[in-house]
């Protein structure tokens, strides 16, 4: 038997049966107990935005210094810089914000987690219980509000239940298909005391329980279709990266041994290298045109971890029309969703992955040949090259930015943010991902303003990588503030801004859908990006010549401390190629084509009504 | 391997790039959703339904295991099968939701609804009605000199049909209690 540990021992008690003994009987205030559970869970990084509802929580955090608090500038960070804190490192991101408008700002990055299945734990300080339901000095519904926006919410009426719910919450962020929790605590019930008790003591959910493990006989069917595909390929998504990095290297495994081509969605880039021979790139809406083809003329589709998204999917009735269809996923509800599918696998893509593979293994090899001819139309279609682009000597194309960044960063420890429009997806197409868990994107909400917080929880988690915000001059300004804590903190974030002046994506599609009639998508006065860097303590480069790019890339690199890099790019560049709205696979705008034109001939009346 | 597998499965929900119109037949399912009894538990049921855009067309709930706080929700929905498959599958989604069952699949079950039926009347109108009520087998559980009180349960539509009856003899409310269903034999189906 261990001695019993001290009250204040350092964290993680979980191995310790001893010190759950002398730790159950212990009494701590609500906002004690916050604390203490956010460090036995493994905690270390938390962030937030103090306000009058959460002072007992600051006060408890104010007395450790386990825990680090990174402050915020407005709520809507804290989240995003969680989500960048979690989608970088595996591991739950925490954010403490106040109530009402502390718990309203922080709304929009709940919903963005929510889509893209990010752990979150949200604590939300409440009004206290006897001012609930009376419209108190700032409070709202939390728990109303973000219902439909988090996996699960809690609203804590007792202080009994708050370590249990501490403990559940994380239990519920990370398990299953993960996705953010909030916390409703008011602030009575963070002054009142209760028994604490440990992760051991409440290991998980009575009822929610998560199938992990596929069905083997469906697992088999699949291997079994596989092993007979002629036109085979891998679609791969976010739901690798949330597996954990073991199900990249099973993924690129089963790759290799198969021959297989593999795409991947928007969140799933970097689970398989973009440098593998069988990468086709990115596909759906922006995606390579043999990456597109390939899943319209496929004959065997093995969709592992993606949820046949509309970026993706195109019009849903001429979906790869002839292929047969595998959908690995955790959340049942994907399956048959928006696509019909012949063999549903409901499991975490690890434990799936290595069922496949020794089903596969256990059989003699298939023929190799059988692809040949598969692998020569692929071929046919990458010769298209469909992310060329016109070069310039006078202007900085996007691309060339983000294809020179990419050159010029890649040796290094890099991650990669971006904010949302045309940017983000320059960034995807070219900027090339050889691991997981180094791109950080709001795939599924499109939230503007997501790179910069996301790269503020990025940096504090990983202090010696080099994280870049890929951002367009819009998006950037609706969190710009958040620069200011990256000064604070010394995280020495790039922000790397393709400003062409434009809304770009907007505007492409004004081009595309309303007659190149640019209402509101130009902005009439930008701030000077290089004076905002150096207001906010930052250091300020500008760039607007292709011929001094490499070098203030360099500079940008070198720069031990917070950067904003102005790169001056072409302002009408279009983001292509381009599956239009209500359009299949087979029809992309190629950047051969000439140009959108100002006309409507591309797309249908029905596809001018889409997002 | 064919070019209508969707064609066959007509209804592809969620889609913001599915613009054929098309209106495939919607049939009536009762789901029972079994619930832990927390705070917000219906709510989250509720919201979902709205949230997605599924229509209830009745719900009822109450707690069947005071110990465990265990909640029943009976809700009638009707929908595609599609999207009642997507329904079910979405309710599984939620932390407190045990478990779904559907009565048109799981199990053959038995519904029933009780109404609180209001009628004013006198002389032959308040004999037809009684004699009516008799022959519905409802139960009179309020009665004055000009009006009474039916208590009826049944199916929807034998409740449906005796309130046509009722409409012309002076029905004044009706309250209803909405679907609660249960399967059939001996099984139990927690």
């Amino acid at each position: 038997m261990l001695p019993a540990e001290t009250a204040d021992a350092p964290a993680l008690h979980q191995d310790s049966s001893a010190a759950i003994d002398s730790i159950a009987t212990e009494s701590l205030t609500g906002a004690e107990i916050v604390v203490r559970a956010l460090k036995d869970q493994g905690i270390r990084h938390i962030f937030g935005y103090p306000g009058g509802a959460v002072l007992p929580i600051y006060d408890a955090i104010f007395q450790q210094d386990v825990v680090e608090h990174i402050l915020v500038r407005h709520e809507q960070g804290a989240a995003h810089a969680a989500e960048g804190y979690a989608r970088s490192t595996g591991k739950v991101g925490v954010l403490l914000v106040t109530s009402g408008p502390g718990a309203t700002n922080a709304v929009t990055g709940l919903a963005d987690a929510m889509l893209d299945s990010i752990p979150l734990v949200c604590i939300t300080g409440q009004v206290p219980t006897h001012l609930v339901g009376s419209d108190a000095f700032q409070e709202c519904d939390t728990v109303g509000i973000t219902r439909a926006c988090t996996k699960h919410n809690f609203f804590v009426s007792d202080v009994a239940d708050l370590p249990r719910i501490m403990h559940e919450a994380f239990y519920i962020a990370r398990t299953g298909r993960p996705g953010p929790v909030v916390i409703d605590i008011p602030k009575d019930v963070q002054f009142k005391r209760a028994n604490y008790l440990t992760p051991a003591q409440v290991p998980g959910h009575r009822t929610y329980k998560p199938r992990t493990l596929g069905d083997q006989a469906k697992i088999e069917m699949a291997v079994e279709l596989m092993r007979r595909a002629k036109r085979p390929v891998f679609y791969s998504g976010g739901g690798i990266i949330n597996s954990g990095t073991r199900a990249s290297e099973l993924l690129r495994e089963l790759v290799a041994l198969t021959n297989f081509p593999i795409t991947s969605t928007l969140m799933g880039l970097g689970a398989y290298p973009a440098s593998g021979d069988n990468w086709l790139g990115m596909l759906g809406m922006h995606g390579t045109y043999q990456a597109n083809l390939a899943m319209n003329r496929c004959d065997v589709m093995i969709n592992i971890g993606a949820r046949f998204d509309d970026r993706v999917t195109g019009r849903l009735d001429m979906f790869s029309p002839g292929s047969k269809k595998i959908h690995v996923d955790i959340d049942p509800s994907s399956i048959n969703k928006n696509v019909r599918v012949d063999v549903p696998i409901i499991g975490d893509c690890t434990r799936v992955l290595e069922a496949m593979l020794s089903a596969w293994k256990s059989q003699p090899e298939p023929a190799l040949e059988r692809l040949d001819d598969w692998w020569g139309q692929v071929a046919g279609w990458r010769a298209r090259n469909s992310l060329g682009y016109r070069k310039s000597s006078e202007t900085i194309k996007p691309q060339y930015a983000v294809e020179r960044l990419y050159q010029l960063t890649k040796a290094r420890k890099t991650y990669i943010t971006t904010e949302v429009g045309q940017h983000q997806m320059w960034a995807a197409q070219h900027y090339h991902f050889e691991e997981p868990h180094r791109w950080m994107t709001s795939g599924g909400l499109g939230t503007m303003g997501y790179g910069i917080p996301a790269a503020v929880g990025v940096q504090t988690a990983h202090p010696d990588a080099l994280v870049i915000d890929i951002a367009g001059e819009a998006s950037v300004q609706m969190t710009m503030q958040e620069l200011s804590t990256a000064v604070q903190y010394r995280l020495p974030i790039k922000i790397f801004i393709l400003n062409n002046e434009y809304m770009g994506m907007v505007r492409q599609w004004q081009q595309l859908l309303h007659g190149a009639r640019y209402s509101h998508s130009y902005s009439e006065a930008l701030p000077d990006f290089v004076k905002l860097a150096e207001a906010y303590g930052a250091k300020g480069i500008r760039a607007s010549t292709p011929d001094e790019l490499d070098a203030k890339i360099m500079e940008m690199i070198d720069h031990p401390g917070p950067v904003i890099f102005d790169c001056r790019v072409d302002k009408l560049e279009n983001c292509l190629p381009m599956i239009p709205s209500g359009a299949p696979h087979d029809e992309m705008i190629l950047p051969d084509a000439d140009e959108l034109g100002s006309g409507n001939a591309t797309v249908s009346e029905a596809g001018k009504t889409l997002v | 391997m064919s070019d209508n597998t969707h064609a066959a499965h007509p209804t592809q929900p969620a889609s913001a790039y599915f613009m054929v119109e098309q209106k495939p037949l919607a049939t009536r399912t009762t789901l029972a959703v079994i619930v832990d009894n927390e705070t917000g538990a219906l709510a989250r049921v509720v919201g979902l339904f709205s949230g997605r855009g599924y229509n209830i067309e009745s719900l009822t709930v109450a707690e069947t295991d005071h110990l465990k706080h265990t909640s029943r929700i009976t809700i009638v929905t009707r929908a595609t099968p599609a999207v009642v498959e997507q329904i079910k599958l979405q309710l599984g989604r939620l932390i407190p939701v045990q478990r779904v069952i559907d009565f048109s699949v799981d199990m053959p079950g038995i519904e029933r609804e009780m109404a609180l039926i209001k009628v004013a009347n006198t002389g032959d109108q308040r004999v037809e009605a009684l004699r009516l009520g008799e022959a519905f087998r409802a139960r009179v559980i309020d009665i004055t000199h000009s009006s009474h009180v039916f208590e009826l349960t049944g199916t929807p539509t034998k409740i449906d049909a005796f309130l046509d009856l009722m409409k012309p003899l002076g029905l004044v409310e009706i309250s209803r209690t909405g679907v609660v269903a249960i399967s059939r034999g001996p099984e139990g189906m927690l």
